[in-house]
């Protein structure tokens, strides 16, 4: 069993950095407060463009959807990098890697399901036809 | 070449003879003691330490919890327009409410992570402020969602009155039972936090629980963009 | 005040499943009768039920799987005799409980044979060929156990209260919603289902964190043991997979209990939704049991060649693969749906190209025996018939990926001998291969060869013969899950089927036997070092059975095959020595947590089974109560005292000292 929960400072790990850990991180764009700060800011400028996207004219109709998509995960990355403190670095190689597979299943999973489902309904003759984003 | 007694045979192959290959996948090395990186976890610097162990840990669970929520997306996805002559998107949802609760999650959230700074600092008092926060801010989203699921189900738009209800019940009901459970533990840490103080294992547990209300708003952000915004405007 | 539960729920007019539960009554109360007159009680609790030790809880896996793959065989027996028998005239088993019974098999058969067994090997090796002290989680390594064991628990109370689903192992909608399904028995399988899967998902998260985060000290990933790299794979996909198990079964189980319109046929639900989802967990599901096995054969090829692996990079590379692709072919068990072609061209092509990554494998494994000194004990034999009969298995799921031939082969008896094929080849000779094999580890002895040999056989004639005929029948047209086949033309194959089933019979029978041979007869069966089969990775660096802390100081490793080479250098005149001084270590405290938690599982799951609703908020609140007072200690670890480590580890070097002076005295 690893006897250390956090080893003292001079003989602690750079190279592994648990997930949301803030010290440790090789490339934080910005620490502490003013991390969480602008990423509470950044993440109500976006909401408030969702909102608006659909309540206001401001974007093109067909586009609404895309609007809101792009937003959506531009949101969840200001997320990721500010609050969870997420980076790039080799550090946290581990963490980004079990992300990325996560997404992976989650896009074939919805994706895939919608692609299925709209051909066995089209083929199927259903009367309630699932939505083709 | 001998017998032992136990019937194995010695072999003059192993692996040590293969050698170094330069072409090996990884780190590049100096080639002399085909050192890889000496990190830690994912390295060859031997097991984490028991905070990083429990965090990823806790963040595979993440990875999990997010693929539930992914099947009930699909779900409503492919039954969203399935409304059997009964109430519509458009006719149900009310945008102010949900900006509200949104507004009150993002907020929590970002109150959790004062509490963290907090926990950082080994500030009991500010630590347990911020805390407190996140949970009625938390529990304030609840309460609205409540009311929102209510207000339908009295007007005859419940889960049983369409598929595309069912979808949206469920999908928007597991994320608020994820609220309510994850409001449970917070109250219990937070007792716990009081009684035992800034020990080693809570603060792992601090640390998970924020990950984990964290996690909870990323998935607001799906479902209040692509259910309700995006309901709203078909 | 009991829901809808009554005495009406006990089977008192149906002979079968009234015998058969009052059998297993007895024989569970001979058991406890027996342990209660030797006085184990105490040792039982103390070492095994409240255990966090990942060894004790792999052993306690394997035996629920041994146990519930004991049942699953017999629901088998009673399948192939009870259609012998209709082609002759009415056999002995009505339609319902017919369906039940292959219900019951299939369920039984993954969920609490296969998984739990595949579980067990992975738990008890993991942790040591990694070189460390245990997984990362120990205390949620009983509470998995324990859930699964609940489920198990729930599925065979269905047979003496109350009835089994009768949908198949997998409850399509709309035939499993309350309309078409108003009994208790898809209620069964939900709850066992759903409870047990919280198990195997916390079982995910706990080895996805220790190969990723806890390895010895220079043990890179393309240093692990290729064992633990299939492990890897396998709980990432349990991971990835289970979320969507559970999803699926909490919609089905809204639509039951509160009228929702996920998947029936009123209100816009969409039965086919059910299909879709359930496959997309069904389809990864089968890997995660076949890549341990993978792995697993892999070691015993490369141990039984006296040859490292050949190719381990290419067989990292096709594991990954693999798990990758799994979650890209799931519309191929629903081909005929009616998704059109598009759909099922794309399916049919990533279906046949995850074929590569096995064939890659395969390759590998022969080239690792070629050249090598081939020695063939019982591990080695279940390998070979692997490799052979797999193989064939493999080629008829290509030949089923292709979709204009899955339209005339879909849920025809062509498809239930290919499934059967490739776990049983796969899974199951996996299972029982690794149970020889580490064996001696886990136990000190070995298993005794002649019986293991004679099961060996007798298992695969009697596979072989079995489903050989099954794969033509299929072909000739017989569907599944028929409860009467009067049909001459079909009466050979059927009958040849029946036959194969008494040479299994066998098989177990020598199986059974040669564990009670081998526990009378363990002192001449002793495993002295630890090292019984001349292994190359950790776990034979330890003695059998290893101490608590497994290694009295976590090795280092410098190369692929570690353990050979600390072999080699003792060969070559430097055995290892002792270190100077010991450290005391620091072991998890056992918990009873896990057994406490399943506990209130089990009363939560049988009261919603039967609509106690009382009983479910007591067993939620107990639930929550015991989570709260394992979250309360404040004592977590114990320590074993540095003399403790120091006697137990020079023990095990003089043994090791011994065998190489023994060794060098002979040659």
């Amino acid at each position: 069993m690893s006897s250390q929960d956090h080893p003292p400072r001079h003989l602690r790990d750079f190279d592994d950095a648990a997930p949301g850990e803030e010290e440790l991180n090789q490339r934080e764009p910005i620490g502490g407060l003013g991390g969480y700060v602008i990423g509470f800011a950044l993440a109500i400028l976006l909401t408030a463009a969702s909102f608006a996207t659909v309540q206001t004219d401001l974007i093109y109709g067909p586009a609404v959807v895309s609007a809101l998509v792009v937003l959506a995960i531009g949101q969840m990355g200001v997320h990721l990098v500010f609050f969870l403190h997420l980076t790039t670095g080799p550090d946290n190689t581990n963490n980004v890697l079990a992300l990325a597979f996560g997404v992976f299943i989650v896009v074939l999973v919805v994706l895939g399901s919608i692609w299925i489902m709209w051909n066995l309904d089209y083929n199927m003759m259903r009367m309630h036809e699932v939505p083709l984003l | 070449m001998s017998e032992a007694t136990t019937g194995a045979l010695p072999s003059d192959i192993s692996a040590r003879s293969g050698t170094h290959d330069p072409y090996r996948i990884g780190r590049p090395h100096d080639g002399l003691h085909g050192h890889g990186s000496e990190a830690t976890g994912h390295g060859e610097g031997g097991p984490a330490s028991r905070f990083v162990i429990t965090a990823y840990g806790f963040w595979i669970f993440l990875l999990s919890d997010i693929i539930i929520f992914s099947a009930f997306f699909a779900s409503y996805a492919v039954l969203s327009r399935a409304t059997a002559g009964g109430p519509t998107a458009p006719e149900l949802f009310e945008l102010p409410s949900v900006a509200v609760q949104t507004g009150l999650l993002l907020t929590s959230s970002f109150t959790s992570g004062l509490s963290s700074l907090a926990t950082h600092r080994r500030d009991m008092a500010w630590t347990q402020i911020w805390l407190l926060t996140s949970g009625l801010l938390g529990a304030g989203f609840l309460l609205l969602e409540v009311q929102e699921f209510t207000a339908m189900i009295g007007e005859g738009a419940g889960p049983t009155r369409s598929a595309f209800l069912s979808s949206f019940f469920a999908l928007v009901g597991c994320h608020g039972l994820h609220v309510g459970l994850g409001l449970l533990w917070l109250g219990t840490m937070m007792a716990q936090l009081w009684v035992k103080g800034f020990r080693a294992d809570i603060r792992r547990r601090l640390h998970c629980f924020n990950l984990f209300w964290h996690a909870l708003d990323i998935v607001w952000i799906a479902i209040f963009s692509l259910v309700y915004l995006l309901g709203v405007s078909s | 005040m009991l829901g809808k539960l009554d005495w009406s729920a006990i089977p008192f007019e149906e002979p079968i499943p009234l015998i058969a539960a009052l059998v297993v009554f007895l024989g569970m109360v001979g058991v406890a009768a027996w342990i209660t007159w030797k006085g184990w009680w105490g040792y039982l609790w103390r070492e095994w039920i409240t255990s966090v030790d990942h060894k004790r809880i792999g052993i306690m896996y394997v035996t629920l799987a041994a146990l519930m793959l004991l049942r699953g065989f017999v629901d088998a027996i009673m399948m192939r005799t009870h259609q012998a028998a209709t082609l002759f005239g009415e056999g002995y088993l009505p339609s319902d409980h017919y369906d039940q019974v292959f219900s019951a098999h299939g369920t039984i058969m993954i969920f609490f044979a296969a998984m739990p067994f595949i579980i067990g090997l992975m738990n008890f090796v993991v942790p040591l060929q990694l070189g460390v002290r245990d997984v990362a989680f120990p205390t949620l390594n009983s509470v998995g156990f324990w859930l699964t064991a609940t489920g198990a628990l729930l599925v065979n109370l269905s047979l003496v209260i109350g009835e089994f689903a009768r949908t198949g192992w997998l409850p399509y909608a709309p035939l499993s919603e309350l309309e078409y399904s108003p009994g208790v028995g898809v209620d069964y399988y939900l709850w066992a289902i759903q409870i047990s899967g919280v198990g195997t998902l916390l079982t995910g998260v706990n080895l996805v964190t220790t190969i990723l985060k806890m390895r010895a000290p220079g043990m890179g990933y393309l240093r692990m043991p290729i064992f633990c790299w299939t492990a890897l794979a396998s709980n990432l996909l349990i991971v990835a997979a289970f979320p969507i198990l559970t999803a699926t079964l909490a919609m089905l189980t809204l639509d039951r209990y509160f009228g929702f319109h996920f998947f029936t046929n009123e209100a816009g639900g969409n039965p086919m939704m059910f299909v879709n989802l359930i496959w997309a967990w069904g389809h990864p599901e089968v890997y995660i049991l076949v890549l341990p096995a993978f792995g697993l054969f892999s070691e015993i090829f490369s141990t039984f060649s006296s040859k490292p692996l050949f190719g381990y990079r290419s067989m990292v590379a096709a594991t990954l693969f693999i798990c990758i692709v799994s979650f890209m072919v799931w519309l191929h068990h629903f081909f005929t749906m009616g998704a059109g072609p598009n759909v099922n061209a794309a399916f049919g092509i990533a279906t046949s190209v995850i074929a590569v990554g096995t064939g890659v494998k395969i390759y590998n494994w022969l080239f690792t025996m070629y050249g090598g000194r081939i020695r063939f004990d019982t591990p080695m034999l279940w390998a070979l018939g692997f490799i052979t009969t797999f193989t064939i298995g493999g080629m008829t799921g290509v030949l089923l990926a292709v979709p204009a031939a899955d339209f005339v082969l879909h849920n025809s008896m062509f498809l239930v001998a290919h499934f059967h094929n490739v776990i049983i080849s796969g899974v199951l000779f996996g299972a029982f291969a690794g149970f020889t094999y580490w064996f001696p580890k886990a136990f000190g002895f070995r298993l005794h060869e002649g019986w293991g040999k004679a099961a060996f056989w007798f298992t695969l004639a009697g596979f072989i013969l079995v489903f050989a005929p099954l794969y033509l029948v299929g072909l000739q047209g017989m569907t599944r899950r028929l409860q009467s086949v009067p049909v001459d033309a079909w009466a050979p194959y059927l009958l040849v089927a029946l036959a194969g089933i008494g040479v299994m019979m066998l098989g177990a029978a020598c199986q059974v036997i040669q564990l009670f041979v081998s526990i009378r007869r363990r002192e001449e069966l002793r495993d002295l070092t630890g090292d019984p089969w001349d292994g190359r990775s950790l776990e034979w660096s330890t003695p059998s059975p290893p101490p608590d802390f497994n290694f009295a100081r976590l090795p280092h490793v410098e190369d692929e095959e570690p353990y050979w080479t600390i072999k080699q250098r003792a060969i070559e005149g430097q055995p290892p020595e002792a270190p100077e001084s010991y450290e005391p270590v620091e072991m998890p405290k056992n918990s009873p947590t896990g057994f406490v938690t399943a506990f209130f599982a089990t009363a939560i799951g049988f009261a919603l089974i039967w609509h106690i609703w009382w009983l479910a908020l007591i067993g939620a609140i107990g639930a929550y109560g015991t989570f709260v007072v394992f979250a309360w200690r404040d004592e977590a670890e114990y320590e074993i005292p540095a003399s403790e480590v120091q006697r137990i580890d020079r023990a095990r070097l003089e043994a090791r000292r011994t065998w190489h002076e023994r060794r060098e005295a002979v040659g």
